[in-house]
């Protein structure tokens, strides 16, 4: 269970960890919670000969407001952002903070991570792609700012650059009649979710004007709906519209056979995850405090 | 920067149970590692490979994490806390007491990891429901209890830490 001799560097500021990973190159890899990458690196899925600590780097660990933004540090663990007055009010942000696999994990988790690590089945990628978010980004060549939509772009692999680090993420305050929800389904909470799914609706009564559907652990990548966004768009919410929406996020999804399912058992999970998900953004759109997260047993 | 040769090692301070500690240690030594081997503090078990069980659960700087997955070298400068620094001069903390008396372990083994979920969850709110505590040990898997004895024993000792006992 033990890792491969690795040399260490701590970094002490941002251009520092960059300058280094670019002049290691290849063999280098960042270290932020190290969920992910520690993992890896027992199982010896991973040898890098250096890593490059990243995980006390001053200023990325914030959770800001502005000028009608969010803007969260790519330092910014799981835990912290579950219990940031954020996550009451962007429901949808507590729902997938709080879901992230347990205590413990998300005490050193990172958003950042999160989403360097291309996983498709990290709930952060879906969450940002659900808001239309973006991701910060600073390389060798300078900032960046790329859209969460499309940051994975195949199993483990992100537009990111060698050397290349996520600073940070930003989004949208969801304005007026907008809800959402983050809703999953795993075998218990230390286990990467079976399926999940982010909703987020923008509503006048039940008459929907804005929908955004992103799939989680439903393929090699973050999956955006839209042919089940295009349902619900400029349509009347209710269950024949919804049903249908549903039908198509499950027809989008892509899932693969693996020890957590068969790809139409997933679908069918997809099918209920989307319709929960509507129904909670819809109650919450009407002002109701709902609780929903990763359901297991 | 600081930064290793190959095979190298580093200089690191970490408080244990209000010890403080300093030692050399090689990058790739696991917290649990440093706190088993070379401190000799074996209450924290390893009951895996893959980050699921729990059993290796400590608090740093007062984050309950699985020690498996964090190097030594990431707990430089960190206040950690483990099974061992819950008794207090000879006497049992509350949690270990309440797990005693209500049968909250059969064969041991997740023990300490409860423990320490346990705690971090009673430091963060001391009235848990039962639902908040099935949720504060959700990192904790156990194979012998069936966890009925241990939420029982979570729920006595918040009750019995609010009474000041
Ligand atoms: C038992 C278990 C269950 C889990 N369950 C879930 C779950 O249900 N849902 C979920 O979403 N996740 C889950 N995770 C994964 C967890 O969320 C990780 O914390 C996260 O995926 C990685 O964040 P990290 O900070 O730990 O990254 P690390 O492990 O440190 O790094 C991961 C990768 O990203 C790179 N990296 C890290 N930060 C940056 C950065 N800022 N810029 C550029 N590259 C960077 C690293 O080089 C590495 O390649 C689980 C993990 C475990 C161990
Ligand atoms: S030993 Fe199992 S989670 Fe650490
Ligand atoms: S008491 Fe045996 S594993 Fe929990």
């Amino acid at each position: 269970m033990y890792p491969a001799p690795f040399r260490y560097h701590r970094a002490a500021t941002v251009e520092e960890a960059i300058a280094r990973l670019v002049e290691i190159g290849e063999g280098a890899r960042a270290l932020a919670g190290g969920q992910t990458l520690l993992v890896w690196l027992k199982m010896r899925f991973d040898e890098p000969t250096d890593l490059v600590d990243i995980g006390r780097l001053p200023g990325l660990r914030d959770i800001e407001q502005e000028a009608g933004r969010v803007r969260i540090g790519a330092l910014a663990t799981h835990a912290r952002i579950a219990r940031a007055p954020l996550a009451r009010q962007i429901p949808i942000v507590g729902d997938c903070a709080s879901g992230i696999a347990d205590n413990q994990v998300r005490s050193r988790g990172t958003i950042g991570g999160s989403l360097a690590a291309g996983d498709p089945s990290c709930d952060w990628p879906v969450l940002l792609t659900t808001l239309d978010a973006e991701v910060h980004c600073r390389g060798p060549s300078g900032t960046r700012t790329l859209p969460a939509d499309g940051f994975v772009q195949d199993l483990y692999a992100t537009r990111l650059e060698h050397g290349e680090l996520v600073t940070g993420v930003s989004f949208a305050l969801p304005g007026k009649g907008s809800a959402g929800a983050y809703v999953g389904f795993k075998r218990c909470a230390p286990a990467f979710p079976t399926s999940s799914v982010g909703v987020q609706l923008t509503l006048n009564g039940d008459d929907c004007t804005e929908a955004r559907i992103a799939l989680g652990s439903a393929g090699l990548t973050t999956i955006r709906a839209k042919a089940a966004e295009a349902e619900l768009r400029g349509r009347t919410l209710g269950a024949g519209v919804i049903a249908k929406a549903a039908a198509a996020a499950a027809a989008a999804a892509e899932p693969v056979a693996d020890q957590r399912g068969s790809p139409a058992f997933k679908r069918s999970l997809i099918d209920a995850l989307v319709k929960r998900g509507v129904e909670v953004a819809r109650r919450r759109a009407r002002g109701e405090t709902v609780e929903v997260s990763h359901e297991y047993y | 920067m600081s930064t290793t040769e190959a095979g190298g090692r580093i200089a690191i301070e970490v408080t244990v149970n209000g010890t403080r500690h300093r030692r050399e240690v090689e990058p790739r030594l696991l917290l649990v590692q440093l706190l088993r081997e070379d401190l000799r503090l074996t209450g924290t078990h390893i009951g895996c490979d893959t980050t699921y069980c729990g059993a290796c659960t400590v608090i740093v700087d007062g984050e309950p994490v699985k020690s498996c997955t964090m190097l030594a070298v990431q707990a430089d400068g960190a206040e950690i806390l483990t099974v061992e620094g819950l008794a207090r001069d000879g006497e049992l903390h509350p949690l270990q007491r309440a797990f005693s008396e209500n049968h909250g372990l059969q064969c041991g083994y997740c023990t300490p990891g409860m423990l320490m979920s346990a705690h971090a969850l009673l430091a963060r709110n001391p009235d848990p429901d039962r639902k908040q505590i099935r949720k504060g040990i959700q990192g904790n898997l156990c194979r012998c209890t069936g966890y009925h004895n241990i939420i029982a024993a979570i729920d006595a000792a918040a009750a019995a830490m609010r009474e000041g006992k």
